[in-house]
């Protein structure tokens, strides 16, 4: 597709992704062929983040497919950017779930899947070979995952902003997202990002333009010490 | 020189009778303030055609205005016209509420221009319902017109066959002399006419009788083709409707087909015959509907719709995905006994060119490819893309769509109608169906405009959508710091601090942030409505869950994970 940089050699091929993410992939973005697991270690947030994960690739005109996450928000997934004419939804794929991923991993860019309870070693091997076959990138949502990947992203720290006690409303989450796995990913990245942002799209945490706005009442937010640092924002 | 010999059959007052109004009521149809048409009834009263609105309403208070709709008028004549083709294939529809046939072959057939005149008219009133259809058969079209539209005043004795009956046949080669006595303004040229009349020339036997050659150098071509109308010959040949061709193809199975194979089998037949006779006319199906009929009688239909062209292969999939639903999941109770294509969409098949360089045209074709290969696998509602339209929470501001159909929103982003039509209600919705009864202690923002909708849906709730909306609502319980059920009451006031919440009968968890509520009352005025009360919660945990208080209990209506 039109994110590749052209004379990119095949393996170094890549899915861009928005900014603020990019640092916690080894080349900036998704290479073309990989499995990247998504968890929540310690802190929801792994299908906010998946979503953010595709949607720069979105942007650019490839196609995304949602397998087998039948509750996914898709109004966040437009806020977070994605382009939901080229987004298709499975539902419920059902026994047929391998067939359904493989078959989508043929055609699309990205795949977000989360893989049903109990799934075979096997079959998780034989996705991740069609991916690299067909160089599509799957993301993996959630941790039944019984294969090794080749990006692993876990949100350990979330915390939102903008919501008191009886007062405020949720504005923008805060997290930290720690980014391991093997190969070029083998050094552990660590980025924090406004994941979402106060418009729903990832925003970055350090850029003083694109620093969300907090509202007065953030002054009233709770005293507990994971919210405190929030509060030094805007 | 004689012109064709012409049957000319009329509806008086077709757009009336389109309205499907009976007769004795009085109703007319108005275009730009003047009355095009008139009811039996109305004309009673005294309503004749080109009288203006006020004063029709004037001389009768009761009368029923209708706006003009030429579509209406063309819809209803449509199946008068394909009643009037059961007697000969060539019809020229003149208008909605006239058509003409040339009689030469059906008035051999039916033995004659009065014969085949009540056979049209017995037609005509049998679709259109009520009386009224009048025939005239003469030489030109102008004549069998008039013939049909005929007032005894100025028909020579000998043609009228008594006012009763609605079929006037000039005798052939009599056109000329029927026509002598009618006035000029007939020929509908109101500047000629006026002319004419102003010089002396007040029947059409007067235009008539001057020579040709000094009519055009005097009138003009206008003129000259006045003057051949009125000498009973035609401006130009008839022009004949092609019916439309009978694309559906059918086939009936005796015996009955119990099996998915058997039917699958046969629609893959009937599937390249439709596809046959696309190719042969050159157009391509984007729109087919399957029907299959079963030896009981249930007759089951199911549009496919397809954004490029349906090929053979791909309407014969579609046939085999749609038994299998259908003869699988207990649609049917017995076996199948006809099956049927219709192609309700057909294009010109323009062909595909592909990118020389590959480009969006061929990944389009491949996703387009494996997502209908989905479909089969899981059934066309299981492949979906969504669209986003307006609404006041997350789940009904979408629209699931099985790929392949036309992509709408749910509803119109705008909450204002544009039309005058409902404005009262649609209104009444954005102004009080999200009134927010007091909104007490809560924080609530006014609605922002975020995302691609940006018309005012108050009552929305601002800030990130929830990155997980349940696909139905998780029943919860929420404590207060006394440990009570926490209650919202009528006017929207929480009945103290949510203190924790069990998600499911799950654990007992803490609730470290909150805020709310914030009551919404949509479509109160209907059987439907729906009063909530919503709360954000955090969870010590991090969690945090949007959860709605409805019908008494506690419901997670999103989590923002």
């Amino acid at each position: 597709m039109a994110t590749d940089l052209p004379g990119a050699l095949a393996g170094e091929r890549r899915l861009e992704v928005v900014g603020p993410l990019a640092p916690l992939l080894s080349g900036g973005g998704l290479r073309r062929g990989s499995t990247v697991v998504v968890v929540s270690a310690g802190a929801p947030g792994a299908t906010t983040l998946a979503l953010a994960l595709v949607s720069g690739t979105s942007q650019r005109g490839s196609w995304c497919a949602v397998v087998g996450v039948p509750e996914i928000g898709l109004v966040a997934a437009s806020q977070m950017g994605l382009k939901l004419e080229r987004l298709a939804l499975v539902a419920h794929p059902g026994a047929q779930w391998s067939t359904v991923v493989a078959t989508l991993l043929d055609s699309m860019d990205a795949v977000v899947v989360r893989p049903p309870a109990r799934l075979a070693a096997a079959d998780a091997r034989r996705l991740a070979a069609r991916a690299r076959e067909r160089g599509s990138v799957a993301v993996i949502l959630g941790a039944g995952w019984p294969e090794g990947a080749d990006v692993r992203l876990s949100v350990h720290t979330a915390a939102w902003s903008g919501l008191g006690t009886g007062h405020g409303h949720l504005q923008a989450r805060l997290v930290e997202v720690v980014a391991t796995g093997r190969g070029a990913a083998t050094r552990e990245r660590r980025a924090r990002v406004w994941l979402p942002g106060p418009t729903g799209a990832v925003a970055p945490f350090d850029d003083q333009a694109g620093r969300p706005r907090v509202e007065a009442e953030e002054r009233f937010a709770s005293s507990e010490p994971g919210l405190a640092w929030v509060g030094r924002v805007g | 020189m004689t012109a064709v010999r012409v049957l000319v059959a009329e509806v008086a007052d077709w757009p009336v009778v389109a309205t499907g109004r009976p007769p004795s009521e009085p109703v007319v149809v108005v275009s730009a303030n003047r009355v095009i048409a008139a009811s039996p009834g109305a004309r009673a009263e005294g309503i004749g055609v080109g009288l203006r609105r006020r004063e029709a309403q004037g001389r009768c208070p009761d009368v029923e205005v209708v706006a003009a709709d030429p579509g209406r008028d063309a819809r209803a004549w449509e199946p008068v016209v394909a009643a009037v083709e059961a007697f000969t294939p060539g019809v020229e529809v003149v208008r909605p509420g006239v058509v003409a046939l040339a009689t030469r072959g059906p008035s051999r057939y039916f033995g004659g221009d009065q014969a085949l005149g009540t056979r049209v008219v017995a037609a005509v009133d049998a679709v259109a319902g009520l009386g009224g259809c009048r025939v005239g058969v003469a030489d030109g079209r102008l004549a069998a017109h008039l013939a049909a539209r005929g007032t005894g005043a100025h028909l020579a004795a000998g043609e009228a066959d008594g006012a009763g009956d609605p079929v006037r046949v000039v005798a052939p080669r009599g056109s000329r002399a029927f026509l002598a006595p009618w006035p000029v303004a007939t020929l509908e040229r109101p500047d000629l006419a006026d002319l004419l009349e102003r010089l002396g020339l007040r029947t059409l036997g007067d235009l008539a009788a001057l020579p040709a050659p000094a009519v055009l150098a005097r009138f003009g071509p206008d003129g000259a083709l006045a003057h051949r109308l009125s000498r009973g010959l035609d401006s130009h040949p008839l022009a004949l409707r092609t019916p439309p061709p009978n694309l559906a193809v059918e086939t009936e199975l005796d015996p009955p087909a119990e099996r998915v194979d058997t039917v699958a089998f046969v629609g893959k037949a009937l599937a390249d015959e439709l596809h046959a006779r696309l190719g042969e006319r050159g157009l391509a199906c984007t729109r087919v509907a399957i029907e299959a009929s079963t030896e009981h009688g249930e007759n089951l239909v199911r549009r496919w719709r397809h954004d490029g062209a349906l090929t053979a292969a791909a309407i014969a999939e579609r046939v085999r995905w749609q038994l299998d639903g259908w003869l699988g999941s207990g649609h049917t109770t017995a076996g199948i006994t006809l099956l049927r294509l219709v192609p309700e969409e057909v294009a010109p098949d323009h062909g595909r060119q592909l990118g020389l360089w590959g480009g969006s045209a061929v990944c389009d074709e491949r996703v387009a490819r494996s997502l209908a290969r989905l479909q089969g696998l899981l059934g066309p509602e299981a492949v979906v893309t969504a669209v986003l339209g307006g609404g006041r929470d997350p789940r009904s501001q979408v629209r699931l769509v099985p790929w392949g159909d036309p992509r709408q929103p749910p509803r119109s982003k705008d909450p204002r109608p544009a039309g005058a039509g409902g404005q009262g209600t649609r209104r009444a919705e954005t102004a009080k169906g999200a009134r927010q009864t007091g909104a007490g202690h809560s924080g609530m923002l006014p609605p922002r405009a975020s995302g691609p909708d940006r018309a005012p849906w108050p009552g929305r709730l601002p800030g990130p959508a929830p990155a997980a909306v349940h696909p139905t609502p998780i029943p919860a319980e929420v404590l207060d710091a006394g440990g009570a059920p926490l209650e919202v009451t009528g006017r929207g006031v929480a009945s103290g601090v949510p203190v924790s919440l069990s998600v499911a009968g799950g654990p007992w968890l803490e609730i470290s942030s909150w805020a709310g509520p914030w009551p919404v009352e949509e479509q109160w005025w209907e059987q439907r409505g729906r009063r909530r009360a919503r709360f954000q919660l955090g969870l010590a945990g991090g969690m945090t869950h949007l959860v709605a208080r409805e019908g008494g209990r506690w419901w997670v209506e999103a989590t923002y994970d």
